[in-house]
């Protein structure tokens, strides 16, 4: 059987492809479903329909990163993955119920009779708003750690709400509203970008006061977290983080204001979103359930773990060509006629 | 008694719920992704404009389905950690790369041409618009070749060991890919599939002829439909044939509940109609073919076929569901070859498109693949019981520490949302289906709600490119 184990370090590859499946699914699907969050807010009928238009041909595309992402779990870490879902049993099952009532939205709007019109809208923003704010609070469980015993999750089936988790959750909101907001700036223009660009900003604080708390937060949950952090070389290299965060805020608050802008606020989001990322990460390594299994520990047997790298080393460039094609085909500014 | 809050019995029911429910979409998808590859190429080849406005109405009803596969798709995925997690932590080093596989090669592959697919008229060649069409089908097929080896990795297990540790380790993928019943089980989905959704087009184009609308566009998909029927309705009897052969190696228990048959021997009949019971270990009331199922099975009314009693009771499957499941399968199957035979029959007499009687018959097989396939997979499912993974992990060790309450409310939540959202959705579907391509001359009136939809009617004006 095919093992790489004897030269390269499997848990760790798998650890850093998981995490980026999350950071694009994160980044991507984060877009529309922040248009999800954003839509009643529209000015008009007819920028939701080039809010819908603009996100329709990719939703299905990005939420398949979500899909990779638990899926890699599996994969790699079976372990993790059957704990932290027991764990998450019920906001991981409202945010399938929000996937669900936002994922049909798109097609049954566009066929739905006038007077049902409305409830797909209102399915379609509250299913984006509950499957962001769980995926928030998934995060923000994920930071503080499970109670486990052996290999099993043994904790309360309601440890899972509390006040940190809802805090994650808000966060999770903001982001990708913010996020949408720069994507529409990209993808719109006219009335509806305009009214993104004032979207953008003032969603800002919020973003920026969410990021502010979980990082002052997150030292006091584990010590080691804090050494992390605060120890002495490492507080030089590591500070690199919250400045360049800082000043992508600075640039985007700064291009939200610039009409000339269109592209770059997208870019910087993703940048602010991937420091973020990135922040959440180092704090992490090296576990993969928090505090109770390392990503060796949790690892898949190593001829499991080879054998699906393979896969995804033949197969992630190739789908990476074919959704950036996607991508081009349908660039330019989205419009609000029907698309079929 | 049964407790209602066995967080098994519980676990197995919601399993039961989203899968059923899910299968009921890729089923129709998969065959509905070849078959519009089959129509846009047929009208790239002839430029008959009647093609072009089959395939388009049906992508409509196809995009509806696709989504709503892929929104309960995402939720088996979750099923897996949340009901069974100790089944995926035990087997997961041999079912994650089978699953992981399976969003690599297909759902990204699935899910990005479908948006070329849909909405990429006008912003992509012709010839890359079928190229995407044909990406999508390939996809579909791929998905199922990787979860339908899954589970018969689960119904018939081979080449992975246990260690001390109590987990699964694999030893040779090869065998596990390819384990005895997966060529089977994937021909025979595959072709339910693809009679599933003839049996839907065919109906649909019957309902046009009958009311006398859309004659060009019925005839085309009658002709189509029909074609299917007279060639891959036998060949599924002969395939399903084969598989219950295979079954009888690997999972005689589960054949034995299938024939309802009790005591291992020779010259066992076959039953149209029979009771099991279990208290009495019996099959009652039966109506029966005398040494019909030894007939089927081994090809003589001499052969011993296995029984149930030759294993204890805690490890039989409920024997009822899965014998009158079997039962409503084949039925289904032998009515499909009935319709193709007539098909073909009319055809010689120059009535198949103009014979009214025969066009009411089609329209009430519309649901027929559906049923036969879900109950294909009730069989298979209960069957195996109480097993997950036959023969070595028990369902009541597979599942997740989860308290019942949870589950039931989940339970409860699916149910809900699931009637509701499919409901709709089917709604959506049958509107669809009766205006036909008339839908195509109407926009798709998204825009005309709200202060705006004049002006943007104005704008809209005229067909879409
Ligand atoms: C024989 C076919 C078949 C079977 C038995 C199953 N599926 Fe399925 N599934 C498909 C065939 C399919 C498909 C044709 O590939 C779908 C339907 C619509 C779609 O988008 O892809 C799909 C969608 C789909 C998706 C969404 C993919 C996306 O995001 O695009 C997921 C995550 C799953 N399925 C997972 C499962 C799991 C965990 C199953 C087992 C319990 C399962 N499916 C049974
Ligand atoms: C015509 C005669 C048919 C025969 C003899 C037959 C035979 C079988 C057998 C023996 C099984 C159980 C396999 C096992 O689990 O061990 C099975 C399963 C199944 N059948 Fe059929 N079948 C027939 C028709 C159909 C039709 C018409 C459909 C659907 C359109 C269908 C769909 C299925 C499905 C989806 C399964 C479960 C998946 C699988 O195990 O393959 N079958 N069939
Ligand atoms: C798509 C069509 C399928 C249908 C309609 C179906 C139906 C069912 C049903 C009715 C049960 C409950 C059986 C019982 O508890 O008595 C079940 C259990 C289960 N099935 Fe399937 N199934 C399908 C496909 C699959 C596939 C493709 C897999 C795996 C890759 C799978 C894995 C399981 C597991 C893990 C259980 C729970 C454990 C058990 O009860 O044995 N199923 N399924």
């Amino acid at each position: 059987m095919i093992d790489f184990s004897n030269f390269l370090d499997l848990p760790l590859i798998w650890g850093g492809l998981i995490a980026t499946a999350v950071f694009l699914y994160a980044l991507l699907d984060g877009f529309d479903l922040g248009c999800g969050i954003l839509f009643p807010f529209a000015p008009s009928d007819k920028s939701r329909n080039e809010m819908m238009n603009s996100i329709a041909p990719f939703w299905d595309g990005n939420e398949t990163w979500l899909v990779l992402g638990t899926g890699g779990l599996l994969v790699a870490f079976p372990v993790a993955y059957s704990i932290l879902l027991p764990a998450v049993y019920i906001p991981a099952t409202m945010m399938l119920f929000g996937l669900i009532f936002r994922g049909v939205a798109f097609e049954f709007r566009f066929k739905a009779s006038d007077k049902n019109r409305k409830m797909w809208d209102v399915s379609f923003h509250a299913g984006s708003l509950l499957a962001a704010f769980m995926q928030g609070m998934i995060l923000g469980n994920i930071i503080q750690g499970f109670e486990v015993t052996g290999r099993s999750f043994s904790g309360g089936a309601l440890d899972w709400a509390n006040g940190f988790a809802v805090l994650t959750g808000l966060g999770v909101v903001a982001g990708y509203s913010l996020l949408a907001a720069a994507w529409l700036v990209m993808k719109t223009e006219g009335a509806t970008q305009k009214w993104a660009r004032k979207m953008g900003r003032y969603v800002f604080a919020y973003v920026i006061l969410a990021m502010v708390v979980i990082s002052i937060t997150m030292p006091f949950i584990d010590a080691r977290i804090k050494a992390l952090w605060f120890s002495t070389p490492n507080i030089f290299f590591l500070a690199i983080i919250p400045a360049l965060t800082m000043v992508a805020f600075y640039m985007l608050w700064k291009d939200f204001g610039n009409n000339k802008r269109e592209i770059r606020p997208f870019l910087l989001t993703a940048l602010i979103f991937l420091l973020g990322y990135l922040g959440i990460c180092i704090s992490l390594y090296p576990w993969i359930v928090p505090f109770k299994f390392t990503l060796w520990e949790a690892a898949a047997v190593s001829t499991s773990q080879s054998i699906v790298l393979i896969g995804t080393v033949i197969m992630l460039p190739i789908i990476l060509a074919y959704t950036a094609y996607c991508y081009y085909v349908f660039k330019g500014k989205s419009t609000d006629e029907p698309m079929y | 008694m049964i407790d209602i809050l066995d967080p098994v019995l519980l676990a197995r029911v919601q399993f039961a719920f989203v899968v059923s429910f899910h299968i009921i979409f890729p089923a129709f998808t998969i065959g509905l992704a070849s078959w519009l590859a089959v129509v846009e190429w047929r009208w790239l080849r002839t430029g008959n404009k009647v093609y072009e406005q089959v395939y388009r109405m049906w992508s409509k009803i196809f995009a509806v389905c696709f989504g709503m596969g892929v929104v309960s798709g995402v939720v088996m995925s979750y099923q897996f950690g949340t009901n069974w997690s100790l089944f995926s932590d035990t087997v997961g080093n041999v079912i994650g790369p089978l699953l992981g596989y399976e969003v690599l090669t297909a759902f990204f592959l699935e899910a990005s041409f479908l948006g070329i697919m849909l909405f990429g008229w006008g912003r992509v060649s012709k010839k890359m618009h079928f190229a995407s069409t044909v990406i999508v089908a390939v996809g579909t097929l791929i998905s199922a070749f990787w979860i339908l080896s899954a589970n018969s990795w689960m119904q018939t297990p081979q080449g992975f060991e246990i260690r001390a540790d109590g987990l699964f380790y694999p030893t040779s993928w090869f065998e596990i890919v390819f384990n005895p019943s997966f060529p089977y089980r994937f021909f025979h989905m595959i072709l339910a599939a693809y009679l599933t959704t003839a049996f839907v087009v065919g109906g649909t184009a019957a309902f046009y002829m009958i009311k006398g609308i859309h004659l060009k566009h019925a005839k085309v998909m009658f002709g189509m439909a029909m074609l299917m029927a007279v060639f891959a309705a036998p060949l599924q009897l002969l395939i399903g044939h084969a598989h219950g052969e295979n079954t009888m190696e690997y999972q005689p228990t589960k054949v034995a509940a299938m024939e309802g048959n009790w005591e291992t021997g020779a010259n066992k009949p076959l039953y149209l109609f029979g009771m099991p019971n279990e208290e009495t270990e019996t099959t009652d009331y039966g109506i029966a073919i005398p040494g019909g199922a030894s007939w089927v099975l081994t090809g003589s009314t001499s052969g011993v076929i296995p029984g149930l009693k030759d294993v204890p009771e805690d490890q039989r499957p409920p024997v009822a569901i899965v014998f009158w499941s079997f039962r409503i399968m084949v039925g289904l199957g032998v009515a499909m070859i009935f319709t193709g035979i007539m098909a073909a029959f009319l055809y010689g007499r120059k009535t198949l498109f103009k014979n009214k009687c025969f066009h009411m018959w089609c329209v009430a097989m519309i649901p027929s693949g559906f049923l036969a396939l879900l109950a294909g997979w009730f069989v298979t499912e209960v069957g195996r019981q109480p097993y997950t993974v036959y023969g070595v992990m028990k369902t009541a060790n597979s599942i997740s520490p989860v308290i019942a309450e949870q589950v039931m409310m989940t339970l409860i939540g699916f149910i809900v949302v699931y009637v509701f959202i499919f409901g709709a959705g089917i709604h959506y579907v049958v509107k669809l289906v009766r205006k036909g391509p008339d839908s195509l001359k109407e926009k798709e009136k998204f825009y005309d709600h709200g202060l705006e939809s004049s002006m943007v009617k104005a704008v809209t004006e005229g067909e879409s490119k």
